[in-house]
């Protein structure tokens, strides 16, 4: 059992299911990518496991918690952190004031924590009181995965971290992101770059139409001749 | 020398004083739609009426208090009366809440649908506030009527012209400068005040972040409630109340929210200043001002009156098609109706 285990997910958005007995797991401190063509049911994948899709089947346990019956709300309480993939910023608000909306539930001085996001993304304590609209498309996604880790979440998803941004702020971005797993959150996320995100997962969930068609550590689907004809272009 | 001095105290007594009163009292009307607009995302038709039955609840209570002899000395007693009247606007607001916007919130519905609603609000507003005080005119300022007389001024400075700035007019400035900071203050630095920004910015992201709907929902109502009370009770004690003037009000309200862009509390403010001013100054005979600066002996022959009074609305009017045509985020880039 995995920190993160999502087993056997069936649904859709009411109509035919997108999802068909899909799995999804991931473990403390190690970086889960789900990756496939467009269409598979990636990006579902994700809200399935956050609660944005009703499932027909399937459970969802966080720590052996069983969460399948909570709502995305009650989930972030419950320690995991969900990044959108567009509109994840406050953009009217100062960097600040968007980490401070992501503490909003949390009762207890959230100072020390703001700290460490900001030694995480240096750039962002420089920027911190400028409007996170008036940022830079990677300086944004900082601020999005900063306003996230706000709550101390165990398990952080991002969906499509690197979507927009240029190949120096990608990779500049996977490394922050590895510095996160390495504090022992577990991170799950959905990229299209499926080369790269291979490269620093630690385990690939390659998904067909709904379906898991391979699962296995990054480096071996890297070396898969199957997957890197089909999903990484030979 | 003293021709100018003139010009321009007479100026200040017809145009700039009136103006910064009204332009205020527009401007707190504006802060309510505005805030309404940003947090629930409609345009509240029932504003306007708001404002009335706020006020007509701070009437009733000024009446109670003046009939049981409590005043508030050279002040209005309607200023006494405001917190009670305040309680009342937030009570019906929070009642039609519960009871209209709610049923349509749950549903999802689009904007347009909480548009027509709110007139259907509005009506009912008007009807309840005509059934308990009546369609008339009613007066409810006492204490003392001026800051500064005319006569005084004059005897004081020695011009010709007098400016007398009414105790009312002084009161409602610097009420509406004292809420204006109180407000900024709210929704800048406090938790709840952030909580409203950030679910007006990105409502899917605040529910992510745990803010609860309801809670921003409830403090926007209370907020509008008490703007729209203190707005009605300064226009009412600084001309008079009269339930149809409050919704004719609507009108250049709307007008200063969307001219300084809707959604912007700042434009708001603005809005309610540019509009005012507009009016005032289409409005006003220019004959006496130009008596003072022309050559000596020259008049001019008309009134020197761009619009006739009757025709004020036309001016927020006008304004508000030449805002939506040209620059529909308004001033301070607002939200596109």
């Amino acid at each position: 059992m995995k920190y993160l285990t999502a087993e056997n997910m069936t649904g859709g958005y009411g109509g035919a299911d997108i999802l068909h007995s899909c799995t999804i797991t991931v473990e403390e401190g190690e970086i889960a990518v789900i990756v496939g063509p467009n269409g598979a049911g990636k990006s579902t994948a994700m809200k399935a496991v956050f609660g944005m899709l009703p499932l027909r089947e399937g459970r969802v346990t966080l720590g052996g918690e069983d969460i399948t019956h909570l709502t995305p709300q009650d989930r972030v309480r419950a320690g995991m952190g969900f990044v959108p993939q567009t509109n994840n910023v406050f953009a009217s608000m100062t960097v600040q004031e968007n980490l401070e909306m992501g503490a909003y539930i949390r009762e207890d001085d959230f100072a020390d924590t703001m700290a460490q996001v900001f030694d995480l993304f240096p750039i962002l304590k420089e920027k911190r009181n400028q409007p996170a609209g008036e940022l830079s498309g990677g300086q944004r996604q900082q601020v999005a995965v900063g306003r996230a880790l706000m709550t101390r979440p165990k398990l952080l998803m991002l969906d499509e971290p690197t979507a927009g941004v240029s190949p120096i702020v990608m990779d500049e971005l996977f490394d922050r992101i590895l510095e996160v797993a390495a504090t022992g959150i577990a991170i799950l996320m959905v990229e299209q770059n499926a080369r790269q995100a291979l490269n620093i997962a630690d385990h690939g969930f390659v998904l067909v139409q709904g379906q898991n068609r391979f699962t296995d550590t990054g480096a071996a689907l890297m070396a898969d001749p199957d997957v890197r004809k089909s999903f990484l272009g030979g | 020398m003293e021709d100018i001095l003139n010009a321009i105290v007479l100026l200040s007594n017809f145009v700039i004083v009136p103006g910064l009163a009204y332009g205020a009292q527009l401007a707190l009307g504006a802060l309510g739609v505005t805030l309404i607009y940003a947090v629930l995302r409609f345009s509240n038709f029932a504003h306007g009426d708001l404002m009335a039955f706020g006020t007509m609840a701070v009437i009733l209570v000024t009446w109670t208090f003046q009939s049981v002899g409590i005043s508030a000395g050279p002040v209005p007693t309607a200023l006494l009366a405001l917190p009670f009247g305040i309680l009342a606007a937030i009570g019906i607001s929070l009642l039609f809440d519960r009871s209209v916007y709610k049923f349509y919130r749950t549903k999802k519905s689009p904007p347009v649908v909480f548009v027509i609603a709110s007139v259907g609000v509005m009506f009912m507003l008007n009807g309840i506030v005509r059934f308990i005080i009546g369609p008339g005119d009613q007066n409810f300022s006492d204490g003392g009527r001026f800051l500064i007389k005319a006569r005084e001024f004059k005897e004081m400075t020695g011009l010709n012209e007098g400016l007398a700035i009414k105790t009312s007019q002084g009161i409602t400035i610097i009420v509406a400068f004292l809420v204006m900071i109180a407000l900024f203050w709210f929704l800048q630095k406090s938790r709840t005040g952030k909580a409203m920004r950030a679910y007006s910015d990105n409502e899917d992201l605040a529910l992510l972040s745990g803010i609860n709907p309801d809670r921003v929902v409830l403090y926007t109502w209370i907020i509008a409630a008490a703007l729209a009370t203190i707005a009605g009770t300064l226009y009412g004690l600084d001309k008079s109340f009269k339930p149809f003037t409050y919704f004719q009000l609507l009108l250049p309200i709307f007008a200063a929210a969307i001219v300084g862009g809707i959604g912007n509390p700042l434009g708001a403010i603005a809005g309610g200043f540019v509009i005012a001013f507009s009016e005032v100054t289409v409005t006003y005979a220019y004959k006496k001002f130009l008596i003072y600066l022309g050559p000596e002996g020259w008049a001019p022959d008309g009134l020197v009156q761009l619009l006739s009074t009757d025709y004020k609305f036309a001016v927020s009017f006008v304004i508000l098609v030449l805002v939506l045509l040209i620059r529909p985020t308004g001033i301070f880039k607002g939200k596109v109706i």
